[in-house]
């Protein structure tokens, strides 16, 4: 078991070094978007005075390494600024009343809701695609296995909002079985937040279905001829039995990394579909932030994409060493 | 060997076509195939004589782009082609067990040995796994495993390979079936290893009365295992007799040319002056991966125009040293010589000049070989860049090589590694060795993946060379038998250490060390009585991983 607690805490330290390094990368990248959030408030019409006072108050004057160095020292003590946009101005006019919406505040139940399209897609797209990998594995070349495919590869490749107008049409429209428009709030139960998170967890279901379900199915016909797959057969297993006791064990690492891949990607890129649902998600508030050159929220969201992502590869990462049991079990 | 007289498979007429390149080609071209209850039937031939293909065959089981052209085939009365997919199931695992090559691969490495084991038994509904289990530690007794109580619970990277061999009998065995297919069991494995599986085997099988179809291209161990043989030989058969009979009194031209590839012997070179310079000098070499020491203080000479075969079993750093000699692995301690002069360590620091003299042939012809790359190229490479010869000079030296292989160059020319059999294959790696004008040649098991006809054409080609171009050569290998055909010289190896060395008269004569002679003991031979003399001789004790493991 040594041997994996050392890899483990590798990969953690690995994974530690790319946020530091993806956190420069982010900074810079947002620092360099042309114009910035003083000259975007205030408009054609702004003095240079006041552009410079707001530039002053929100420390935009300071060096861009201080700058980072500050947000780091932040964002390591859990502090991820307060956000432009929400700043009150009000004290240009003598009337701070001293009160600043912090981005944690602001970003804190987006990204909550986001979490929760998340595990409601998540949970029902991955038991789907494996399954339904595993189904076509053992009907290879059959019309069942070419249906699947077709159908899977026709969702991925059509535009997410298409998707989505298609299943308000057929789910809402047609057959009003549920709502098109899932603007949850604050103190909904968990039943009602469900039923309203549906429609858009189905169109991500189809969306991230294809990846899922084709790796299961490629990793496993990949082992079909290796030789205790034909021990099994010769032992007289029947083939549910082979693909799902003999097969997919030993077919799981690359399974883990394209299913941890597809969740990834339901938390960082979903904003099309939050989009057409209204869905209060972090990709909405994200999009709009870059709008108004809101950096701080900006830089937050980035981050958390980020760190989204790396652990997310770390855990398949994890996962598919211990489904070795090589490593599991040295000798 | 409990042959009961009373029929359990009867194959008639089978025909069997492989598919490749969208087109059905034979394999099996009209063999019948009788087998009683309690008989054992070795089945005999090269590979790609259809040996595999028939024996599960005899399983009504086809592999991916084989099928059963014609024919039929009775078990116990039941036809196998005409019955249902389920129906077959039913028998296999059940009634019809399969032992394949290689055990380590044939194990699921996701789960317990026990685990493996049971599954046959309890999916068939024949025992609970409860009973299966308990079942299973007898037969691992049966089977003299170490720890039977426990090695179950292990999974199969953690079990040895002879070992996992026996637990794959073991396997077989869980259902009692009346019929075993042995596919190869013993070609993986070293002869001391071999040896001890061949007796559980024989053991095993005979105390249960199952009947087996035992598939190997080893005549002398097919001798210790079948009551019958059958000879195969391009999907047709040759002939078929009582072992004793088939051994001593061939009937067919190709049978009599299979029992005379062992008689292929060099005479040993006279011993060389005491002063000469060797070719090759390993020195005190001590040698490690990562930090664990795998050679130990290894040294031995090799002189002009001699070959030195280095014997011993896997796991015992015969291709380690040669990795040190080459420089891919340079030595943690110790030296290499060339010619007197001490080469540098790492290949990387050698010159041009020194690295030219040192080539390798490797086992596998298949890999060694870049397969988009035209004959003519593999050889040309080296060629160009020792000889440095462009152009016209460049192919009419590689034509002069390919002569000097024995092939043909209009014809071998343009071809792709993909176009030539196996032993062809490995002449193109000899080439390319020679390409660079070497003194010395690493073989390492240039023959163990090859056909023993071929492999004897591949000796006599080395044989030949070394005369001609005083040749040095460093035979790496686990067959006693090539050794006899081809050696100066013996050095044995044991995990990392030098055991014995000297001519090749001397080791096959007593007094050996006793690692040496556990070695020699263990090769198998024609006579079909030697294993059970051996037995009663030695004791199973004193075979196999059991005797390795007292000496240590």
């Amino acid at each position: 078991m040594n041997s994996v607690l050392k890899i483990i805490l590798q990969r953690l330290a690995l994974g530690l070094l790319t946020l530091f390094i993806v956190s420069i990368v982010i900074f810079t990248a947002v620092n360099m978007l042309p114009g910035d959030f003083a000259q975007a408030i205030l408009g054609q019409s702004a003095t240079p005075e006041a552009v410079e006072a707001i530039r002053k108050d929100l420390g935009l004057d300071k060096g861009p390494v201080t700058r980072y160095f500050e947000w780091l020292g932040g964002a390591l003590r859990g502090d991820l600024g307060n956000s432009f946009a929400q700043a009150n101005f009000a004290s240009f006019v003598g009337d701070d009343s001293g009160v600043r919406t912090s981005v944690a505040q602001q970003i804190a139940p987006r990204f909550a809701n986001t979490m929760f399209l998340a595990g409601v897609t998540a949970a029902i797209a991955v038991p789907f695609a494996v399954t339904l990998g595993i189904l076509a594995a053992l009907y290879r070349n059959s019309v069942f296995d070419r249906v699947a495919n077709i159908s899977t590869l026709t969702s991925i490749s059509s535009p997410e909002f298409f998707m989505a107008y298609v299943l308000i049409l057929f789910l809402a429209v047609l057959n009003p079985i549920l709502p098109s428009l899932s603007n949850i709030y604050d103190g909904m139960s968990f039943g009602e937040r469900l039923e309203k998170t549906l429609l858009p967890a189905l169109t991500l279901t189809l969306v991230v279905t294809a990846h899922m379900m084709r790796m299961t199915r490629a990793a496993i016909i990949n082992l079909l001829a290796s030789p205790y797959i034909e021990m099994a057969r010769l032992k007289g297993i029947k083939p549910m039995r082979v693909i799902v006791r003999h097969a997919l064990p030993n077919a799981l690492a690359p399974i883990i990394n394209v299913i941890a891949l597809n969740l990834a990607y339901l938390i960082t890129g979903v904003v099309v579909v939050e989009v057409v649902f209204v869905y209060p998600g972090i990709g909405q508030l994200f999009v709009d932030s870059v709008k108004i050159r809101d950096i701080p929220v900006v830089q937050a969201c980035c981050l958390i994409f980020a760190a989204a992502y790396i652990l997310l590869n770390l855990l398949a990462d994890i996962l598919s060493i211990l489904s070795n049991p090589r490593l599991r079990h040295p000798k | 060997m409990s042959d009961t007289g009373e029929l359990l498979v009867e194959m008639r007429g089978i025909h069997m076509e492989g598919r490749s390149d969208e087109t059905w080609n034979p394999i099996i071209k009209g063999v019948d195939l009788t087998l009683n209850k309690g008989e054992v039937l070795g089945l005999i031939g090269e590979s790609g004589a259809g040996k595999s293909t028939l024996g599960l065959a005899a399983m009504g089981f086809t592999r991916d782009g084989v099928r059963i052209s014609q024919g039929s085939v009775m078990f116990d009365g039941i036809d196998l082609l005409a019955a249902s997919a389920d129906q077959k199931r039913a028998l296999l695992g059940k009634r019809i067990a399969y032992v394949a090559q290689s055990a380590a691969a044939s194990f699921n490495p996701a789960h317990k040995l026990i685990d493996q084991h049971s599954e046959a038994p309890v999916q068939h509904g024949v025992m609970s796994r409860t009973e299966s289990e308990q079942d299973g530690m007898e037969l691992y007794r049966k089977l003299r495993l170490p720890n039977p109580e426990q090695i179950g619970f292990r999974y199969p990277h953690q079990v040895s390979g002879g070992q996992l061999q026996r637990a794959m009998t073991a396997m077989a065995m869980s259902c009692r079936p009346d019929l075993i297919i042995f596919d190869e069991p013993t070609t993986a494995l070293d002869v001391t290893t071999q040896i001890e599986v061949l007796a559980s085997i024989r053991d095993i099988v005979e105390q249960f009365g199952t009947a087996a179809i035992y598939i190997t291209h080893d005549l002398a161990v097919v001798a210790q295992m079948a009551d019958r043989i059958k000879v195969l030989l391009k999907g047709d058969e040759v002939e078929e007799a009582e072992t004793r009979e088939m051994l001593s009194n061939p009937q067919q031209d190709y049978t009599k040319s299979l029992w005379a590839v062992r008689e292929f012997q060099r005479p040993q070179k006279p011993a060389v002056l005491t002063d000469a310079t060797p070719v090759i000098s390993v020195q005190g070499v001590t040698a490690a991966y990562g930090k664990v020491d795998v050679l130990h203080d290894v040294s031995f000479d090799i002189h002009e125009g001699r070959t030195v075969a280095v014997v011993g079993e896997s796991g015992s750093g015969k291709s380690t040293t040669a990795r040190c000699i080459t420089g891919l692995l340079p030595p943690r301690l110790g030296q290499i010589e060339l010619d007197g002069q001490v080469l540098p360590l790492d290949y990387r620091k050698r010159n041009k000049d020194q690295l030219r003299q040192v080539q390798m042939i490797y086992q596998m012809a298949d890999t060694a070989l870049n397969p988009r790359t035209r004959i003519g190229d593999i050889i040309g490479r080296p060629v160009q860049f020792y000889g440095g010869l462009t152009g016209k000079d460049k192919r009419k030296r590689v034509e002069e090589l390919l002569d000097q292989i024995e092939l043909p160059a209009a014809q071998y020319f343009d071809r792709l590694p993909s176009e030539l059999s196996g032993g062809q294959k490995q002449r193109i790696g000899i080439a390319r060795a020679l390409a660079a004008e070497p003194k010395f040649i690493i073989c390492d098991e240039v023959t163990s993946a090859l056909d023993q006809l071929v492999a004897e054409g591949i000796l006599r080609l080395l044989a030949r060379l070394q005369d001609d171009l005083k040749l040095s050569y460093m035979f790496i290998t686990h067959d006693l038998a090539t050794v006899r055909s081809i050696a100066d010289e013996v050095v044995v190896m044991k995990d990392g250490v030098v055991v014995e060395q000297g001519p090749k008269t001397d080791m096959f004569k007593p007094p050996h060390h006793a690692y040496t002679d556990l070695l020699l003991s263990s090769v198998p031979e024609m006579d079909p009585d030697w294993l059970t003399n051996l037995l009663t001789e030695r004791g199973v004790d004193n075979i196999g991983d059991a005797a390795v493991d007292k000496m240590t």
